[in-house]
């Protein structure tokens, strides 16, 4: 994607960022969760570009984002692998491809994702984050076990 | 190191042989009353609790150490609002051991967390209870060798913390489980998968006669009124899952019955005589197990 322009009749017009990051090969329809779970909502600073639904010689269908003066760091861009497992994180400066890494999914995540149980104390008025262990199920709260084994993005907070 | 006992699934095979064996040295060889002598446990009741608490007071008391606690939040610094984590970092600073029990699922793994000595988790919700597993572990070591042993869980296996336990830390010894209980009381999901992808084998009944005489332990428990609609509706299902001596005519020989207790009409009364009746036994091996545990986070 990076560096190669289409004119507006092949129907997607995504300028290159001088620098910043450009999260490709995301999950089709993902590509705004993929913003949540790097805690970028409306209300933060960074100028955002989104393409859904792009069509992927590798994946059918794939979602773009590109996120203008921010490097991800490690633990941002392993969050995006929960949910976008193929995803690929180019780092740009100054128009070029700087570095190119895969997501690796973590073995915990920390203050990402609520616990979808109403009685665990990561819930209650307590100085703690959410955590949860990744295991083969899915997430698993750290605290009450509770596993979140499917819609984990409706838990992402 | 210090070491918490939080949850069962944080012990490894190795570490449960350990109390059980430290547990059955304890009844049969005798203890030294000394051995504990100078310690404090500070017993964290934020939730009732008849049976845990006092078999936690009397383990310490054999042990030669001495007990301090509260009962509940409401005559605790958790009544004006103090958090759970501050409660933990204060009391850790007045005992050597902490017996937690809290109505949140997950609390004892915060206090494991803010504590500066071992914390025993004694019921958290509707989450772990390790005491109780490593206690009914033990009632049936007693009568067989844990390996392979076939186990019937009967009654409310949804909620039910004691039987989700159990059924984790059978399957570290590759029990058959057999699961009986009513429509919409069945084991979670979650669990059912997790136990059936580490290899164990799990078998879902609709009735427990169609497999009582196969069975080495039936593990029996509550059904709660509070889960259905009506009384009527709740008593329709409790009788069907009742336990009687006609069930159990055709039984194995050493077949052993278990129930965590309280009990309500989940077992008839006159169970109580056959000598397959094993819950009181196993209320009683609380002691040795828990004096187990002391030992084993203090010592």
């Amino acid at each position: 994607m990076t560096g190669k322009k289409k004119d507006a009749r092949s129907g997607l017009l995504i300028s290159p960022i001088e620098n910043g990051t450009v999260i490709d090969h995301i999950t089709a329809g993902e590509a705004l969760n993929v913003l949540r779970i790097i805690g970028i909502t409306g209300a933060t600073q960074e100028s955002i570009s989104v393409a859904t639904n792009v069509s992927s010689g590798k994946m059918g269908c794939k979602d773009i984002v590109k996120i203008k003066n921010r490097e991800l760091r490690k633990e941002e861009v392993d969050r995006i692998a929960l949910i976008a497992p193929r995803a690929s994180i180019n780092i740009i400066r100054n128009y070029r491809v700087y570095e190119k890494k895969g997501v690796e999914i973590p073995d915990q995540v920390m203050g990402i994702v609520r616990c979808p149980n109403p009685g665990c104390i990561s819930n209650a008025n307590e100085p703690i984050c959410s955590r949860f262990k990744v295991v083969p199920a899915g997430l698993r709260c750290i605290y009450c076990d509770w596993l979140i084994a499917k819609d984990l993005t409706s838990y992402i907070i | 190191m210090i070491k918490h006992i939080i949850s069962i699934r944080d012990l490894d095979r190795g570490e449960i042989d350990a109390i059980l064996e430290q547990a059955g040295r304890i009844r049969t060889r005798g203890f030294s009353p000394r051995a504990l002598e100078g310690k404090i446990l500070a017993l964290l009741f934020f939730e009732p609790s008849t049976r845990t608490r006092m078999s936690f007071e009397v383990a310490m008391a054999r042990l030669g150490g001495t007990s301090v606690g509260v009962d509940s939040v409401e005559a605790s610094s958790m009544s004006k609002g103090e958090t759970l984590a501050d409660t933990i970092r204060v009391v850790s600073g007045y005992v050597d051991t902490i017996v937690l029990r809290h109505p949140k699922e997950g609390a004892a793994r915060l206090a494991g967390e803010f504590a500066t000595v071992p914390v025993i988790n004694a019921g958290d919700g509707a989450g772990q209870h390790p005491s109780q597993t490593l206690l009914d572990l033990y009632t049936i070591r007693q009568s067989m060798p844990l390996d392979g042993v076939n186990v019937g869980l009967l009654g409310d296996l949804r909620y039910g913390r004691t039987a989700h336990s159990l059924a984790y830390a059978l399957s570290l010894y590759h029990a058959t489980l057999h699961t009986i209980s009513p429509k919409g009381l069945e084991l979670p999901g979650a669990l059912f998968n997790e136990l059936r992808s580490e290899g164990t084998k799990v078998i879902e009944h609709h009735d427990v006669a169609d497999v009582i005489d196969d069975l080495d332990v039936l593990y029996v428990t509550r059904i709660q009124r509070e889960r259905f609609p009506d009384s009527s509706s709740y008593f329709a299902v409790a009788s069907s899952y009742r336990v009687t001596p006609e069930l159990l005519a055709g039984a194995k020989p050493h077949l052993v019955v278990l129930h965590p207790l309280p009990r309500l009409d989940e077992i008839d009364p006159r169970v109580d005589q056959l000598p397959y009746a094993r819950y009181f036994e196993q209320s009683r091996n609380g002691i040795p197990v828990r004096m187990a545990m002391l030992q084993k986070v203090m010592q």
